[in-house]
């Protein structure tokens, strides 16, 4: 089956010029299917840590949002046990102009500016809300852990 | 004020003198076609209005759509602006055109920004394909306020400007010559541009997945400009177009405290009442019967009549028959409770030397005394009177009491809605023979019509001493529930004695006689039930009624 123009382009674009602290390409056996690496944002508490990703355009891409989901372990509020992360974008703000590059940058945008307000892992998002400075210290741990 | 506003009126990419100005729905529908009387009263019940009903009216969709119109053109007039544009702040304040002006009038142009009208942005400057939007991240880019910029000024004027060049749609990436811009492409005022096909695709998983109809947005990230209607039904095929009248029309009934749909399958008549709005739901039973020719309530949208019970208890009563009754009769049935904790036990075999998994309570399950008292007569009780087992049995009793009290209202409720149904369906052998005796003897089809006129009043007896069970469960004891209790008595022995006539054997030399009886005892269970409906009914209005729940 032959790729929608939009996802060949996009590729192109992404192996051509990937976003600073980003890497995205396809598998070899399907085209749909990204490997993905995001690097910590700087002074976060991931800084340093090379997180893997796993995203999947579906049938309906643009028109749907990608799927995606961390493969690495991330103490996160809004990345939950297997990965799957709580942003707006990647559900009802999903909007077929958004690109995989913007998803990504926003993931990496996520990464730096935890919400725990909006949680999906709760246990986590206590801890940040009840002691931030000792989440954050666990988030670290979990970077060094898992993330090299 | 309103000037201040212009600047963030609907501007598409379309010929807008004729669009702006006709409403979409208005055109050529003049209301003197409209029969607004639709409810007017039948020719067999001439009844005059009690103080417990409520007046309304039945509504078919095409009023529906003109009750629409004709706000849009208020507002229109009111607001000084395009039809377009009142039918997008309208449908963004729910219809409420008191909050709308109030708002729009203190500020026009957080109203119009607040409802998707945002003002025209700096046109999109793609140069490349795909460009990267750092702006997009997490934080969608809030439209800012250009109502200065020159070149957008006056709005009503102005053009988004097309494009100069080739076109490539940032969504499917096809390329489009200079040429095929206009007809294959499409922006809305906020000039983000996309080819047709992907808006067509985009529009269509909105309404068809989504159920989406006044909120659709551009497709662009963030952007919060509503697409109006006119647009959208240029752009989907015409099934989705209709799909999006329909769900525009069920967000604007559902949006209206005073229309409900008629909930039974197949109906498409809208019930308008004025008269009972929530806070009146306490006191006020609002049955109606819709022209499908089915009754509902308009308070909470239930199949057909509970009349004379109020809205929150019907709810109250169904939870609690959906929970309990089924799990109810088996415990009944099949478990006593533990004399100390009153956890519910089943004794599925052994001994009766019983252990409370619970509370490790050891009784027996014969007398429910405690074991200890058993001495050395085990797994033999024959301590009946003593003391001890005597008081646990009451701790029982009591717990069983409320059970048994349930059960028995569920039981009558039961009864009478599954002898209702009995009754129609004896009713269609009864028919058949009243034909065969129309044609074979001499007697005339209205001498016939007695036992039909008969079995519709037991049914609709029937269906208010249900649920009258249901209103007494939940009734405090005392005088005035006595005398429901009273009315609802010989209500229902009235209605028993007319079935049991209705059930006897018609033959054709005593059919007179039978005639008589029934017809005599039909105007009987009529006038019982409407002294029951009507004693009730007021007992709302009058605040006689006590409950055991809050309502």
């Amino acid at each position: 089956m032959s790729l929608p123009k939009r996802i060949l382009k996009e590729t192109e674009r992404l192996l051509a010029d990937s976003p600073p602290g980003i890497t995205a390409a396809p598998k070899d056996d399907n085209l749909r299917h990204f490997d993905v690496t995001v690097a910590g944002p700087d002074s976060s508490p991931y800084q340093g840590g090379v997180f893997k990703l796993e995203l999947f355009l579906p049938e309906e891409y643009p028109m749907n949002p990608p799927k995606v989901r961390f493969l690495t372990k991330v103490y996160h509020p809004n990345i939950d046990k297997l990965g799957r992360i709580c942003l707006d974008i990647l559900k009802d703000k999903w909007s077929p102009a958004l690109q995989i590059r913007t998803v990504l940058l926003s993931i990496q945008a996520l990464l730096g500016a935890p919400n725990p307000d909006d949680p999906l892992a709760n246990d986590v998002a206590q801890h940040w809300k009840d002691d931030e400075k000792d989440a954050i210290a666990e988030a670290k741990r979990w970077t060094q852990q898992y993330a090299q | 004020m309103s000037s201040d506003g212009e600047d963030y009126y609907y501007e598409d990419d379309y010929d807008e003198g004729s669009m702006d100005q006709d409403s979409p729905v208005s055109e050529g529908m003049s209301e003197p076609d409209i029969v607004y009387d639709v409810m007017s009263p039948t020719a067999d019940e001439p009844a005059p209005k009690k103080p417990y009903d409520v007046s309304y009216k039945v509504r078919t969709l095409q009023e529906i759509i003109n009750m629409q119109s004709k706000e849009v053109r208020k507002i229109q007039t009111l607001l000084e602006m395009p039809a377009s544009t009142a039918t997008i702040l309208l449908r963004h304040y729910q219809w409420n055109s008191e909050k709308l002006q109030e708002q729009f009038w203190n500020d026009p142009a957080a109203a119009l920004l607040s409802a998707g009208l945002s003002p025209p942005v700096s046109p999109s400057t793609r140069t490349g394909p795909l460009p990267p939007s750092p702006s997009l991240l997490i934080s969608p880019r809030r439209p800012t306020r250009s109502s200065h910029n020159p070149a957008l000024s006056p709005v009503k004027r102005s053009r988004a400007p097309q494009p100069s060049g080739p076109f490539e749609c940032p969504v499917c990436c096809m390329e489009f010559a200079k040429e095929d811009v206009v007809k294959e492409t499409f922006a809305l005022g906020c000039r983000h541009r996309f080819c047709r096909g992907c808006w067509a695709e985009y529009l269509t998983g909105k309404i068809r997945s989504e159920g989406e109809s006044s909120r659709i947005q551009c497709m662009e990230s963030g952007c919060e400009r509503i697409v109006r209607e006119e647009i959208i039904d240029e752009l989907v095929p015409a099934g989705v177009s209709k799909r999006y009248h329909n769900l525009l029309n069920m967000a604007f009934v559902a949006d209206a405290p005073n229309l409900r749909w008629c909930p039974h399958p197949d109906c498409e008549y809208i019930i308008e009442c004025t008269q009972a709005p929530p806070r009146m739901l306490n006191q006020l039973v609002p049955t109606v019967e819709c022209n499908c020719g089915r009754q509902l309530c308009f308070g909470c949208g239930y199949l057909s009549s509970h009349r004379p019970v109020l809205c929150k208890i019907v709810r109250l009563w169904e939870r609690k028959c959906a929970d309990d009754s089924e799990t109810a009769n088996w415990l009944q049935a099949n478990t006593k409770e533990c004399s100390k904790c009153q956890s519910t036990i089943e004794k599925n075999g052994g001994c009766n030397h019983m252990t409370c998994k619970k509370c490790k309570y050891e009784f027996c399950w014969v007398c429910m005394g405690p074991w200890s008292e058993h001495g050395t007569s085990w797994y033999q009780c024959n301590r009946f009177d003593e003391k001890s087992g005597v008081n646990a049995r009451d701790a029982q009793a009591k717990s069983r009491a409320s059970l048994e009290r349930y059960l028995h209202y569920f039981n009558r409720w039961a009864n009478h809605e599954h002898s209702a149904k009995l009754d129609a369906e004896f009713y269609k052998n009864t028919e058949k023979k009243m034909e065969q005796m129309q044609n074979s003897g001499n007697l005339s089809w209205i001498e016939v019509q007695f036992a039909k006129q008969a079995v519709e009043t037991v049914i609709k007896a029937r269906i208010t001493l249900k649920w009258s069970y249901c209103m007494a469960f939940y009734l405090k004891r005392n005088n005035m529930t006595e005398l429901f209790e009273d009315n609802q008595r010989d209500l229902e022995r009235a209605v028993e004695n007319l079935g049991f006539a209705l059930e006897q054997n018609i033959e054709p030399d005593s059919i007179a006689q039978l005639r008589q009886d029934i017809t005599n005892q039909t105007a009987y269970v009529q006038k019982r039930h409407e002294i029951l409906m009507d004693d009730t009914l007021k007992g709302y209005l009058e605040r006689r009624w006590d409950f055991s729940v809050d309502i």
